[in-house]
């Protein structure tokens, strides 16, 4: 269908928080009945394996809201990511916040399509078998092909 | 409130289920018969509003019941 509205998202993310974004937006254009393509490159590849393992820290993020005021060097003390990212999930699943699995899950059921990017996969020596089904792999010239006729295009 | 074939809870959830919860009950119901949504998500007044303006279903009411956001929608 040509006239379809079609959405292109560069995501380079992989942090929790950061992973949010290009799921949302995906997942809503495609209820809105946009055709959605998300290029997964660098870090946002993290978005794309099976067993999601995202953190989210406060270090070098002095936007983040804190329960309590606290330094910078004892947000850098070990075991804090792992605490801040369990803390932010039960915020979020408190608030009916989707999981990022879930916004994922429905973005493949809505046929959003996954393009993983090669040189990332390849520079990090990334097992494409870790990742979820479906995804297909290319490069720049990839993204461009759909994105050149894309009505939104997004870098994350 | 007027009539619907079909309800959808979607209190306590937060953007975009309540627009992704509605789209897929869209998805089983028959041109003409209505949805009516219930949310909690403030937001969910204006998204309401845009999604029916994009995808062509009618947003037939639009209110307040009991502090909670109440929809009707119409399939196209």
């Amino acid at each position: 269908m040509s006239d379809q509205k079609k959405m292109a998202i560069i995501a380079t993310k992989g942090t929790l928080d950061w992973a949010y974004p290009p799921f949302i937006l995906a997942s809503t254009a495609a209820a809105l009945g946009y055709e959605v393509q998300i290029f997964w490159t660098f870090y946002g590849l993290q978005c794309l394996k099976k067993d999601l393992n995202l953190q989210v820290t406060s270090l070098g993020n002095p936007g983040m809201p804190m329960p309590m005021p606290m330094p910078v060097v004892v947000q850098a003390l070990p075991g804090m990511q792992s605490m801040m990212t369990m803390m932010m999930k039960q915020k979020m699943k408190s608030k009916g916040v989707a999981s990022v699995e879930d916004l994922r899950e429905l973005c493949i059921e809505a046929d959003v399509k996954m393009v993983a990017c090669q040189m990332t996969v390849d520079l990090f020596d990334m097992n494409p078998s870790d990742f979820i089904d479906g995804v297909e792999f290319g490069g720049a010239a990839t993204f461009f092909e759909f994105a050149g006729e894309a009505d939104i295009t997004l870098y994350i | 409130m007027a009539n619907f074939d079909q309800e959808l809870d979607a209190s306590g959830l937060n953007c975009p289920l309540p627009i992704l919860r509605a789209k897929k009950a869209l998805g089983t119901l028959e041109a003409g018969q209505v949805l009516r949504i219930i949310a909690t998500d403030p937001g969910s007044v204006k998204d309401f509003e845009a999604f029916a303006k994009q995808t062509g279903n009618e947003l037939m009411e639009s209110g307040e019941e009991g502090g909670k956001f109440v929809f009707l929608i119409k399939k196209a």
